[in-house]
């Protein structure tokens, strides 16, 4: 059922891939820094797999946001919405000018996504947890449909705290959806402390494997390592694959790196200015 | 599908999610581990693979069923009423009321005539719930006939819906010709004294009382009102501007249902005195559905009761 005028996919390099995931990291610390208010660290943290997915493997149309065929990214960890606006920018789904009205009234781009406002925008979150049921339901529409398409979903490591994440596991496992990839941003902070102090979840890749899901563990600020794991997680027949991504909340600002503080709150202009210097 | 003098609402959804399933493949019916109650079973054995088994899991149910629907299916999700509302609220408020999706809960076993499994099982609060979540569609049928109506009319038309469905069967208002018509209530009788507003199983009970009061020379009007959210305004002013005086019935708590709804209205544009019949801030006992009507006030006799009292209250007012 494949539309046959497919887009080419956009097929950045490393290089390419590594200079966007810092122009991501950029725009992330401008829109927050200029709303006032917001969550650097979970942006930062999932800002180079976002720019894999999104310049590497996806096959999406930025004109025709509507594809019927376009493989879909849900954006389970909503806080990190500002990530996701900046590449959706860059991709062209809207102007890149618009990021800055960042949670201001009236702007397509809420403080956490919402689906009818913004082009490009699979699912409306905010709400921890209900992500993967959603992109369990667009896979499994593409199975009934015969689409080719896959669906990403991206998961907080804190937000794996909540039951219905679970019982999401279980049912993918159980319909054996293997059009369906889930990748935790295992940033090791969630908002009042470090996730093995809130609610241990170690260890955590055992837990998936006991639900029956094929398990990759990676580097998430590795370009490289992040794309072929979502390579071979297309590859893998009969059951979902989840990517475990190890990375560092707030990486690329070296003092929002690691700081729980950095979770929930902009930058100030002085902050803000020195973040940009690093990013440079 | 024939339509017995006394069937249950959930064994006419039942059958009429078979007959959509023929005309319409593009249908997809979820449940959490309840079809053979809820009767999604009938469409489960006839299309299995368009019928998605959720198991005990209503907060996942309603994720999958919103991310179906966002990929273009006209989704059917059942489950008991009381986990339909209180089990996965927040996910009906982000995925399905803040998107609107076209998903449809077809809620069974509603109120207290659940009977003998007791409060935990007995939603009496769902209306409430429901009602509270901007752009939902909201319909509780009065019988099987209006059922099939609901249902039919909720998977042609865009959107989140509501539809509430009892346990027990259920005597038939209707005759076969009725047609069911979103946002629009019924006269079922014309009436001058008073109006009895009611939907669900006190349709019958409300018909019942208007029969027993003509004797006594008080003419009562008799609307059902399917649709709770959007209200059908229009037909409740006519009562209270043509009868004086309302009572609503339902099977559901006093406040946030039906009555709740019809009082914003009526108090806003032409105020007169109202009753209500309903649960009063309490949950209700394990029992006979019969034995549990009778305990908590939701009888004819009562809907009588409350209409001798309204027009004295009119006429000494």
């Amino acid at each position: 059922m494949s539309d046959p005028s497919t887009p080419a996919k956009l097929d950045l390099s490393v290089a390419e891939l590594e200079r966007m995931a810092r122009q991501l990291r950029r725009h992330v610390i401008t829109m927050i820094a200029t709303a006032g208010s917001g969550h650097p660290g979970g942006s930062l943290s999932a800002a180079d797999i976002i720019t894999t997915l999104y310049f590497k493997i996806m096959r999406h149309d930025p004109q025709n946001p509507q594809w019927p065929d376009r493989d879909r990214f849900i954006l389970s960890k909503g806080h990190a919405a500002p990530v996701l606006y900046a590449a959706l920018a860059e991709c062209g789904y809207f102007p890149l000018d618009e990021l800055s009205t960042l949670r201001k009234l009236d702007s397509r781009l809420q403080g956490h996504t919402d689906r009818i406002l913004t082009p490009g925008v699979e699912m409306s979150s905010g709400s921890l947890g209900q992500g993967l049921s959603f992109g369990i339901g667009i896979a499994l529409a593409g199975k009934l449909d015969a689409r080719d398409y896959q669906v990403y979903v991206l998961l907080g490591d804190g937000e794996c705290d909540e039951g219905q994440i679970w019982e999401a596991a279980m049912a993918a496992a159980h319909y054996k959806i293997d059009n369906l990839t889930a990748i935790v941003d295992c940033n090791q902070i969630q908002l009042a402390g470090r996730t093995c102090d809130i609610m241990n979840l170690e260890p955590l890749a055992d837990k998936w494997r006991s639900f029956n899901w094929h398990v990759l563990d990676i580097n998430g600020h590795d370009v490289n390592q992040i794309s072929q794991a979502a390579k071979k997680a297309r590859g893998i027949k009969q059951r979902p694959t989840v990517i475990i991504a190890h990375t560092i909340k707030g990486k690329g600002v070296s003092f929002m790196e690691n700081n729980v503080d950095f979770h929930g709150k902009a930058p100030t202009s002085e902050e803000t200015e020195r973040a940009l210097k690093e990013l440079e | 599908m024939t339509i017995s003098a006394e069937m249950s609402t959930r064994e006419a959804y039942g059958k009429t999610l078979v007959e959509l399933g023929k005309e319409d493949p593009n249908i997809v019916v979820l449940d959490a581990d309840l079809a053979p109650s809820t009767m999604t079973k009938f469409f489960a054995q006839e299309f299995p693979q368009r019928f998605f088994q959720c198991g005990l899991a209503e907060q996942n149910m309603i994720g999958i069923a919103a991310g179906l629907a966002a990929s273009g299916k006209t989704v059917f999700a059942s489950t008991f009423a009381v986990f339909a509302a209180c089990r996965c609220f927040d996910q009906l408020r982000m995925c399905l009321s803040q998107t609107r999706l076209n998903v449809k809960i077809v809620a069974t076993h509603a109120g207290i005539t659940v009977g003998e499994d007791g409060s935990s099982h007995q939603a009496i609060e769902d209306l409430a719930l429901y009602c509270s979540l901007p752009g939902f569609t909201i319909i509780v049928p009065a019988d099987a006939i209006e059922t099939v109506g609901a249902v039919r009319v909720a998977a042609a038309t865009d959107g989140s819906f509501y539809i509430r469905l009892g346990r027990l069967k259920t005597p038939v208002v209707y005759t076969e010709g009725y047609r069911f018509k979103l946002g629009k209530a019924v006269t079922l009788k014309d009436g001058k004294d008073v109006t009895v507003i009611a939907n669900g199983i006190m349709v019958a009970k409300a018909l019942e009382a208007a029969g027993k009061l003509a004797p006594q020379g008080i003419d009562c009007r008799v609307i059902n009102m399917p649709t709770i959210k959007p209200l059908d305004e229009k037909t409740i002013i006519e009562a209270a501007s043509e009868t004086g005086a309302i009572i609503v019935a339902e099977e559901h708590l006093l406040h946030g249902g039906l009555g709740s709804r019809v009082a914003q209205v009526v108090v806003r544009e032409r105020p007169v005195p109202m009753n209500f019949i309903g649960l009063k801030d309490t949950y209700a006992k394990s029992g006979k559905p019969e034995q549990l009507l009778q305990r908590y006030g939701l009888t004819a006799k009562d809907i009588e009761q409350s209409v001798t009292a309204i027009i004295a209250k009119k006429s000494s007012g």
